[in-house]
């Protein structure tokens, strides 16, 4: 009996031809495997709702026992003496100093750099420059720690003799080598977004390519160069293991970059090192500090990448 | 016909715009001899940290180093428990990162509408690869060790580093996948395959070359990652291996050294790093050559694998 005698002969509308009722099985298969891939996509939104949790779940054990006023306002921060205070801005001062220091070094170069790739190399050049510097991104960072605190800081010694062994110098600068690359491979994308009609306008009236770079490309890159640069600024912040080494690890409310102090991640790491009883408010200080970093690198990025999408949108 | 003054104007303005242009272009030299130079600053820092660390870690180039485990004199510490460390807590970040990461790359681009639901997960995703490292410590610290009571161990550290690359094999599945032509899906369609067929036997064939770019990428990040390894509470004197996977009785496989303490090659650095002691310095520079090379070959690996793949794409 083929489909047709069998449909033909078939008054009822709900049976299926046997033909079709095979795919019933294949279908639920499909169903299952498409909400098993499901899962596994979701483990991203999971990652980010466990991130915020178990920091607001700590935080709030903190702040029961320490009051916001004095963790935003306090000078002093010292939660592990037995005269404990717990103010944060030492550790935001260390973390400001040396972000800072590191993006006096890596906005002009990581710019220029950006400039040239985009306007004055050869494809070749293009071609042998972004894969290295690729591989400079992939220097694990406790490695150029270690160039911070045993080649660097030596090596400024030697101008200026009075610098002490850990300081917030040698760590930006350090840092801001290391975040080049990121600078320069947005900020390049983003030049090589700038639509070549309008380089051509400027080459036909006579300008040279640095004219052109300077009045023509940069400013219509504009928007997707500041979004390289808060991206670049949000890394910064976030860097743990060269202030770690080479910035030192106690706080201290300075902004003089020849000192030495914490960052928060520094002393993340400082306490987790550590043996800290499961609950106390030692190790309920790290989620705190914790906490704020997460905020001002996710406003950071989020603003970057609103940014950035301004800038996709034009052309 | 110009009369005499008028010549003799046009004369003068000729002068002043050679000599303008002159300038012009010799800023433009200038410029893109700065340009280079700022190129060239982050494979310099790189060339000299390189030779720096083969310098300073020389005398202890040598077969028993690997062979040895710390000890509290420099001259007999060694990178024993460090390397088998890290290729154990890899393996266990390969088994969290690639199966999620791959799944949800083929969700995101195979399945999923384009609604606020894909849009959300979208978002989480490029919002994790910007989270400081240290931030994925915090979480696994808290959740990891203390809330499923995982403890410090293997496993733990491989679910954070997973976790924490996910981003990346998620990324580069999605591109590797998007390259695919449309043409090849439509022609499987058309042939009466079902969804998951085309995916299985399609899509994940043509983008695998792509995929495990990516994943040697992430591989390579996560042997180098310290911070959230030291938030975890890894131990940094480790005198044992973890229990052996392979075991001479029945059943021969077992999973006891999931659960053991553990060191890893990036913390052992950071340890004799810290110590005021030279000659632990020595140790660390050469772990921390050990440790670049290791990241640039699988680094140069994965450029070279997606360059070769590049080329001998034949549609």
């Amino acid at each position: 009996m083929n489909t047709a005698t069998i449909m033909l002969n078939n008054t009822n509308p709900l049976t299926i031809s046997p033909r079709l009722a095979k795919n019933v099985g294949r279908n639920v298969k499909e169903r299952i495997i498409e909400f098993i891939l499901m899962l596994a996509a979701l483990s991203a939104t999971f990652t980010t709702f466990a991130i915020v949790a178990i920091l607001l779940y700590e935080s709030l054990g903190f702040f029961k026992a320490v009051s916001l006023v004095e963790f935003f306002t306090g000078t002093e921060w010292t939660p592990l003496f037995e005269d404990a205070h717990y103010g944060i801005m030492p550790l935001v001062a260390g973390t400001l100093t040396t972000s800072a220091v590191a993006l006096l070094v890596a906005v002009p170069i990581g710019t220029i750099a950006a400039i040239y790739l985009s306007e004055f190399a050869s494809h070749k050049v293009r071609e042998i420059i972004k894969p290295i510097l690729e591989l400079l991104v992939g220097v694990p960072t406790v490695v150029f720690g270690f160039f911070a605190l045993l080649f660097v800081t030596p090596l400024l010694q030697k101008f200026y003799p009075d610098l002490s062994g850990f300081n917030m110098l040698s760590a930006g600068i350090v840092m801001g080598v290391m975040i080049i690359p990121y600078i320069a491979s947005v900020a390049e994308d983003a030049m090589r977004a700038v639509p070549m009609s309008m380089r051509e306008g400027s080459y036909a009236m006579g300008a040279t390519r640095f004219q052109t770079a300077l009045r023509v490309v940069t400013p219509a890159a504009v928007s997707g160069i500041v979004a390289a640069y808060i991206l670049a600024i949000s890394r910064a912040v976030g860097e743990t293991m060269v202030v770690a080494v080479a910035a030192g690890q106690q706080p201290n409310l300075t902004f003089n970059p020849v000192d030495s102090a914490a960052t928060i991640t520094a002393y993340i790491v400082q306490v987790a090192m550590g043996d800290l009883p499961h609950g106390s408010i030692g190790y309920q200080s790290i989620f705190a500090a914790g906490l704020v970093l997460f905020v001002i690198t996710l406003t950071l990025n989020i603003i970057g990448q609103i940014v950035r999408k301004k800038y996709r949108e034009q052309y | 016909m110009a009369s005499a003054p008028m010549q003799a104007s046009v004369l003068k303005n000729l002068t002043e715009v050679r000599a303008m242009i002159r300038r012009h272009k010799r800023n433009d030299i200038i410029f893109a001899v700065i340009g280079l130079v700022a190129l060239m600053i982050g494979l310099i820092t790189l060339v000299t940290l390189f030779i720096d660390l083969v310098a300073k870690g020389y005398p202890r180039f040598n077969a028993q180093f690997f062979m040895d485990f710390p000890s509290r004199r420099a001259g007999s510490a060694g990178l024993l428990s460090a390397w088998v460390g890290s290729l154990l807590v890899m393996v266990v970040t390969f088994l969290t990162a690639v199966p999620m990461g791959v799944a949800a790359g083929l969700y995101l681009e195979e399945y999923a509408a384009k609604n606020w639901f894909s849009d959300l997960i979208e978002i989480n995703v490029s919002n994790l690869a910007g989270v400081p490292s240290i931030i994925y410590g915090l979480l696994a610290l808290g959740l990891f060790v203390y809330g499923l009571d995982l403890g410090q161990s293997i496993l733990t550290a491989g679910l954070t580093l997973g976790l924490l690359i996910l981003p990346i094999v998620i990324v580069s599945t999605r591109e590797s996948i998007r390259a695919i032509p449309v043409a090849i899906r439509e022609a499987a369609y058309a042939v009466g395959a079902t969804k998951w067929q085309v995916v299985k036997d399609h899509v994940v064939k043509y983008s695998q070359g792509g995929i495990l770019t990516g994943v040697i990428i992430g591989m390579s990040r996560a042997i180098g990652e310290t911070a959230p390894i030291i938030t975890i509470g890894a131990l940094t004197f480790i005198a044992f291996l973890p229990p052996s996977p392979i075991t001479d009785t029945a059943p021969f496989i077992n999973f006891e050294w999931l659960s053991s303490g553990f060191t890893v090659l990036p913390i052992q650095m950071f340890n004799w790093l810290s110590r005021p002691d030279h000659a632990f310095h020595i140790n660390a520079a050469a772990t921390g050559a050990i440790i670049i090379v290791v990241t640039l070959l699988m680094n140069g690996l994965a450029i070279y694998l997606r360059y070769k793949i590049r080329k001998n794409i034949k549609w």
